[in-house]
């Protein structure tokens, strides 16, 4: 194609003031305009410049990691748990390419980050120069857009753009490449255009359709067994989004389950949520959306490990499906009635619409409903046994929902984020999220390695809250040298281990539909997490067995610094209810009783993940 | 569920004339392994600094749908429109097509170029160049029939497509 032009020049944007500075100089200063406190980075050749400006002023707080991987997870935390735009500064080639795992985990979970990549000057691009790397080549498909700014006249309005893109519509992760030289010649300033002037070309639809809302409304009041199921896209409209749900869920009387992603979105103490749906859902939820005559979807992307065996997903619904991102809708799920806004204008105006429909409708038309769903959840399909006599071990169910008590207890505002495998899905299922922003997980991409940066971004972020890691013995170690960082700063993260000495969620696989042939999935050669601590100037705890746990936790929490807590639980346990692979939502497994229904998984259910 | 028929697509997309954005088009069709029959692209609109990239794919109904919404989240994408279902429209590619021969084959050649509208570009005492416009099955037909000819070589552009009538795509 014909040469670059600018094409990301927003329309409206103030001519500004012309004078030149450093590019650098530039960059930061469109930082402080987009509003940004804080970035997470690590300095290379490449973006010397920028680390030079960012000496010699005050209004940006840099904090150095150790992994630029760990970088963009601490970004994740921090916009996750704030709602703003997460900002990352690498290097060019192995910084860079160290970040895309994060970059990836942003695309696929909806988070808001802006990340600058220094790059080889222009005239070396090309020429397989020192620390190359085709950064915007590579980062394409591991980002909602990104740039290559080649001329300095271009910087400024890239940058805002950049900021623009990434925090509206389906937010996303954006990588703005800067060669060296454009970061050391002059270039002009602009300021951010003025909020609402319209974009060249990403406009994204924020208003539902009222016919659609209208039609939605009409299906609802007809329902007998509704559902209504939120995912991340609540979240992500902001914290208003979720009064709104809980306005609406109780308007309605209708129950409620939450996505992994969107949990906190709806008060899981709330007698009408019936806790997450999906692969590790509880029994009631999924048999609600087996059932259900309608369903409302609202920011939920029908993700896999929601839909089971996709051709017996809820066979006898009437689907609604809310999302502002129009290829989210009818991609995997067909749909009745498709509605593209953002969740929390779609919310209002299904309130206001909910409000004027004259159609009557009452409690006891979903009176049987809830009756059936209260046998369900009699099942108690979250319910395990814990032994408590001294010297027993600790059950890893066990040691989550003391960790939840006993923190709630306190009264403090906690934030909570977890690595990747059983922790992490006993995470979700024995802690109740009162509120959105306080759970951080990677759902999409599930990378192992995320808790730990994410919950430091977090701190960052809000420095009073208790900001806790759960964490699998096999994930910690992944992105572990962030304790680190965690010391630099003084930030009092705990790292919550529940240690099973394996790979458990690999092990639980490996069970259930590999013949108990555990390849490669026991934790071997573990290093004492006690020492690990110490090494790392944080404080290092122990629970061996059952009577040990309660007094760790308290321990933990009172310690005013970081805090890795190992805690020693079964090695064997598993984590149901599951859903095998393939298999449909009244095929779920819900104890070690029926583990050998696993053993009917066909191989068509085993090429699944 | 969704059906599954399969149709084919003639889709005009009205990007920003930037560097990367085929790419961008390109990517997301082989990442979500997407058909492309034919794409095309060129500048349309040198002010406004638009290309116009013409996509032929194929899939089912929602497969289709699912390409527009992803074409359309795209940040440099302006406009997406599917031709096909939006009514009348036009297909035209253009070839160039060489045949290599003499005698008997050369003449016939020429006689069916005739007959197909193709124009003779190039000539030498054993070779054509024909050059023809038409949509993509008028060519296959042509280039079936110059196949026993001594058929040598083929350049296609690939679909270009605009609808009929005053129905337009604008940024
Ligand atoms: C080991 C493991 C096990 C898992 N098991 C489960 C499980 O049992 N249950 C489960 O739920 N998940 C599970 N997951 C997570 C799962 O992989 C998906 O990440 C998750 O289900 C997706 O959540 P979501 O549908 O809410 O979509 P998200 O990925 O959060 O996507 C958000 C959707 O909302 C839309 N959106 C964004 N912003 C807005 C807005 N402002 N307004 C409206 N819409 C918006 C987006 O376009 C998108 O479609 C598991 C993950 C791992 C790693
Ligand atoms: C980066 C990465 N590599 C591999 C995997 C596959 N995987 C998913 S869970 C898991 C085991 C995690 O073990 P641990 O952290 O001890 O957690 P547990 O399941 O035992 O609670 C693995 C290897 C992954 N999710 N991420
Ligand atoms: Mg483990």
């Amino acid at each position: 194609m014909s040469a670059p032009s600018l094409s990301a020049t927003p329309s409206g944007t103030d001519q500004g003031d012309a004078a030149m500075k450093p590019g650098a100089e530039v960059v930061l200063q469109a930082l402080k305009d987009q509003g940004v406190e804080v970035i997470f980075g690590y300095p290379g050749g490449a973006v010397l410049p920028i680390y030079d400006a960012l000496f010699q002023q005050n209004h940006i707080r840099h904090i150095l990691v150790r992994h630029e991987q760990a970088a963009v997870h601490a970004a994740e935390g921090y916009a996750r748990s704030t709602g703003k735009v997460g900002v990352v500064l690498v290097t060019s080639g192995p910084g860079a390419t160290n970040a895309v795992t994060g970059l990836v985990d942003a695309l696929m979970d909806s988070i808001p980050i802006v990340c600058l990549t220094g790059q080889v000057p222009t005239h070396l691009i090309g020429n397989d120069a020192f620390q190359e790397a085709d950064t915007t080549g590579i980062t394409r498909p591991a980002t909602k857009h990104n740039y290559l700014v080649k001329r300095s006249e271009d910087l400024a309005a890239v940058l805002h753009d950049a900021f623009h893109i990434a925090r509206s519509g389906r937010p996303g992760p954006v990588v703005i490449d800067l060669p060296k030289d454009i970061l050391i010649k002059p270039a002009p300033y602009a300021p951010p255009p003025k909020p609402g002037a319209p974009h060249r070309s990403y406009r994204p639809v924020l208003d539902p359709d009222p016919a659609a809302i209208r039609e939605a409304v009409r299906l609802l009041k007809g329902a007998r067994q509704p559902i209504i199921y939120t995912g991340g896209g609540v979240i992500n409209a902001g914290p208003e989004a979720s009064a709104l749900l809980t306005e609406f869920v109780r308007l309605t009387g209708m129950p409620c389950t939450n996505t992994l992603m969107g949990l906190g979105a709806f008060p899981a103490s709330d007698p009408q949520f019936v806790g997450m749906l999906g692969m590790h859902g509880t029994y009631e939820a999924n048999m609600c959306m087996w059932q259900c005559d309608v369903m409302l979807n609202i920011g939920a992307r029908f993700d896999d490990r929601i839909t089971g065996r996709l051709d017996k997903f809820s066979p006898n619904s009437k689907k609604i499906h809310a999302d502002i991102d129009p290829s989210s809708i009818n991609k995997n799920v067909k749909v009745e009635v498709p509605i593209v806004g953002d969740a929390a204008r779609v919310l209002r105006a299904l309130i206001a619409a909910w409000k004027e429909d004259a159609t009557p409708f009452s409690r006891a038309q979903i009176e049987p409903w809830w009756r059936r769903i209260e046998e369900w959840r009699a099942i108690r399909c979250l319910a395990f046994t814990q032994d408590m006599t001294p010297g027993a071990i600790i059950k890893p169910q066990h040691a989550v929902k003391r960790l939840f008590e006993i923190t709630r207890e306190t009264g403090r505002d906690v934030i909570v984020s977890t690595e990747v495998g059983q922790h992490q899905m006993w995470a979700a299922q024995y802690i109740g999220f009162e509120k959105p922003n306080k759970w951080l997980t990677s759902g999409g991409l599930g990378t192992m390695g995320y808790g730990l940066p994410a919950a430091m971004g977090a701190q960052i972020a809000n420095p009073d809250a208790l900001c806790i890691d759960v964490a699998g013995e096999a994930s910690i170690l992944m992105n572990i040298q962030e304790m680190g960082t965690l010391a630099q700063y003084r930030l009092p993260v705990k790292v919550f281990i529940l240690n099973n000495e394996y790979m458990g969620m690999v092990r639980q696989w490996q069970e259930l539909l590999h013949g108990g042939r555990y390849s490669e999935s026991y934790s071997d050669a573990l290093p004492d997490f006690v020492k690990l601590a110490d090494a790392f100037h944080a404080k290092g705890l122990r629970a061996r067995s059952i009577e040990e746990l309660d007094p760790v936790i308290r321990e933990m929490i009172a310690h005013p610094g970081p805090v890795i807590a190992d805690i020693c639980v079964a090695k064997d346990e598993n984590c149901f209810p599951m859903i095998p692979s393939g298999a449909a939502h009244n095929e779920m497994i819900l104890g070690p009783d029926q583990e050998k229904n696993a053993a009917r998984v066909t191989d068509e259910g085993k090429v699944l993940v | 569920m969704a059906g599954t028929d399969t149709r084919t697509a003639t889709i005009a997309v009205l990007v920003e004339n930037e560097a990367g954005v085929l790419a961008r088009v390109i990517g997301l069709f082989s990442g979500r392994g997407y058909n492309i029959d034919s794409l095309t692209v060129a500048p349309v609109d040198a002010e406004g600094r638009l290309s116009r990239i013409t996509i032929v794919t194929s899939g089912t109904e929602m497969v289709i749908e699912q390409i527009k919404a992803q074409l359309d989240r795209l940040v440099p994408v302006h406009k997406v429109s599917d031709l096909t279902l939006e009514g009348p429209h036009l297909v035209r590619e253009l070839a160039l097509i060489k045949v290599v021969g003499r005698g008997e084959h050369r003449v016939e050649a020429l006689r069916l170029a005739d007959a197909f509208r193709a124009r003779v570009v190039d000539a030498t005492t054993e070779s054509f160049v024909f050059e023809m416009t038409g949509n993509a099955e008028k060519i296959d037909a042509f280039l079936a029939l110059m196949r026993p000819l001594g058929l040598a070589e083929v350049s296609r552009t690939g679909a270009v497509a605009i609808a009929r009538g005053t129905r337009q795509i604008a940024a």
